[in-house]
């Protein structure tokens, strides 16, 4: 399942500049809204589910290369923060759903 | 096609292969480019007085959909292909150039940057703009064709240029003969700076893939430096500063700091402990994994800290043989 895929049957917001999503299969998932857990726990490539709207978020995405982090519960970062992610092309996503909802549908989906 | 050559002055910056597909690229580059430096200079003019049959032979031999108009080197007009055509509807070939000529002339500057042009020529839809220096001379002309082939030679100029830098780096303990070469980066960390929190990491990180690096070494280095500098960002009285010396066969990263200290580090070493305010828990900080996160990431780690004097973290990564930066082959043992 590509991420683009991803983001039309969940009704994600792209609050990024648009990539070729298609090409970008994402390899897993991670949900915690502690910075270091996300460090140590999430796999290059994974989504990162968390209500984390501020700048760090970016810094930990682009260190741990994940494919995308999924905002929960319609948080919104400032435009400071999404200037950053596109500066060092982080995808920030964002979803109306809780955490919980989101993490069991993209298992459903096949996301594991 | 002389103008782009001339391009070459332009400051360069720095372009990662993420950068290089997106389109904001592009964006940052008709804020950089100056007009100056993609507008053709040889430019085609006519005078008020010249018949339209002239005209219509120079557009047709040059190939161009339209021409300023000149008098004693002065920007009196603008003759387009449209002009012409209504010229030959009428079939007035014969009439001197000022008849048909507009003189509203919409112009830009030669200093202006290339999104100026780009402004203009969608605010008034015109396919070519007269260019003028800042006593209103005319000195070029620039069209869309102009701006589109200026901005992919300095996107292309960008990417040769992290090539190099690149190759460059990537032969850095290659080309540098010592006995032990080292290469040390510095960074100062305000205390609170949440703003900037990951940014060394992040330098760093990129230092690594230029010098030639594995991705896997680059990141478990960043990490550790991120947890590192947060620490410094979190904690400190006053800030700190991180030091990576660069080695061959090992990376050490040392962050160093003037203060609180820390009460008992073997608690501070535990999974999960952690002394951060709620302020700080809320924005994720504090979980308690930062230093378990680096010894993760690194060989060796040492804490030295006692409170009031301030905290010295050192880490030490040794390169596996696959990772070790390249060095100059000992001539005599070289076969």
């Amino acid at each position: 399942m590509n991420l683009q895929e991803i983001i039309t049957q969940l009704d994600l917001t792209v609050l990024t500049q648009p990539k070729s999503f298609e090409t970008i299969e994402p390899t897993g998932g991670y949900a915690s809204d502690l910075l270091s857990c996300v460090i140590a726990g999430a796999k290059p490539g994974n989504l990162w589910l968390t209500i984390q709207a501020h700048n760090n978020i970016v810094a930990v995405a682009s260190l741990n290369e994940l494919a995308a982090v999924i905002i929960t519960e319609n948080a919104s970062p400032d435009p400071s923060v999404i200037e950053k992610a596109n500066e060092q092309g982080v995808t920030l996503l964002v979803s109306r759903e809780n955490t919980y909802q989101l993490a069991g549908k993209l298992w459903e989906m096949g996301i594991r | 096609m002389a103008s782009l050559q001339e391009l070459q002055g332009r400051k360069g910056r720095v372009i990662t292969d993420k950068d290089a597909r997106e389109i904001s690229r592009v964006e940052e580059l008709s804020y950089d480019l100056k007009i100056s430096e993609v507008m053709t200079r040889d430019v085609k003019t006519v005078s008020p007085e010249m018949p339209m049959s002239s005209v219509l032979e120079i557009l047709r031999v040059n190939r161009i959909s339209g021409t300023p108009v000149l008098e004693n080197e002065n920007l009196v007009g603008v003759l387009s292909i449209e002009d012409l055509v209504r010229c030959m509807e009428k079939n007035e070939l014969h009439v001197p150039v000022h008849q048909y000529m507009s003189r509203a002339i919409v112009s830009v500057n030669a200093y202006d940057s290339v999104v100026k042009a780009i402004e203009t020529f969608s605010t008034h839809r015109k396919g070519r703009l007269p260019v003028v220096d800042e006593n209103g001379k005319l000195v070029g002309i620039i069209t869309k064709g102009d701006i589109t082939r200026g901005i992919l030679s300095a996107l292309q100029r960008d990417y040769h240029e992290e090539e190099l830098r690149r190759y460059r780096a990537s032969h850095l303990f290659e080309d540098i003969t010592s006995d032990r070469t080292s290469l040390i980066l510095r960074y100062d960390i305000k205390p609170r700076d949440y703003t900037n929190g990951g940014q060394a990491s992040s330098y760093i990180k990129r230092a690594l893939l230029r010098l030639g690096a594995t991705p896997q070494l680059a990141r478990q280095c960043g990490i550790a430096i991120y947890e590192a500098e947060m620490n410094l960002i979190i904690h400190t009285d006053h800030g700190g500063v991180i030091r990576v010396q660069i080695e061959p066969h090992r990376i050490l990263m040392q962050t160093t700091d003037d203060g609180p200290g820390i009460a008992d580090v073997d608690k501070a070493l535990t999974p999960g402990w952690s002394t951060a305010t709620q302020e700080v828990r809320d924005m994720g900080f504090g979980a308690g994994m930062g230093l378990v996160n680096i010894q993760r990431c690194v060989d060796k780690m040492t804490l030295d800290s006692s409170p009031g004097k301030g905290t010295k973290l050192l880490m030490e990564i040794i390169l596996r043989p696959e990772e070790r930066f390249k060095e100059i082959e000992d001539p005599e043992t070289a076969p």
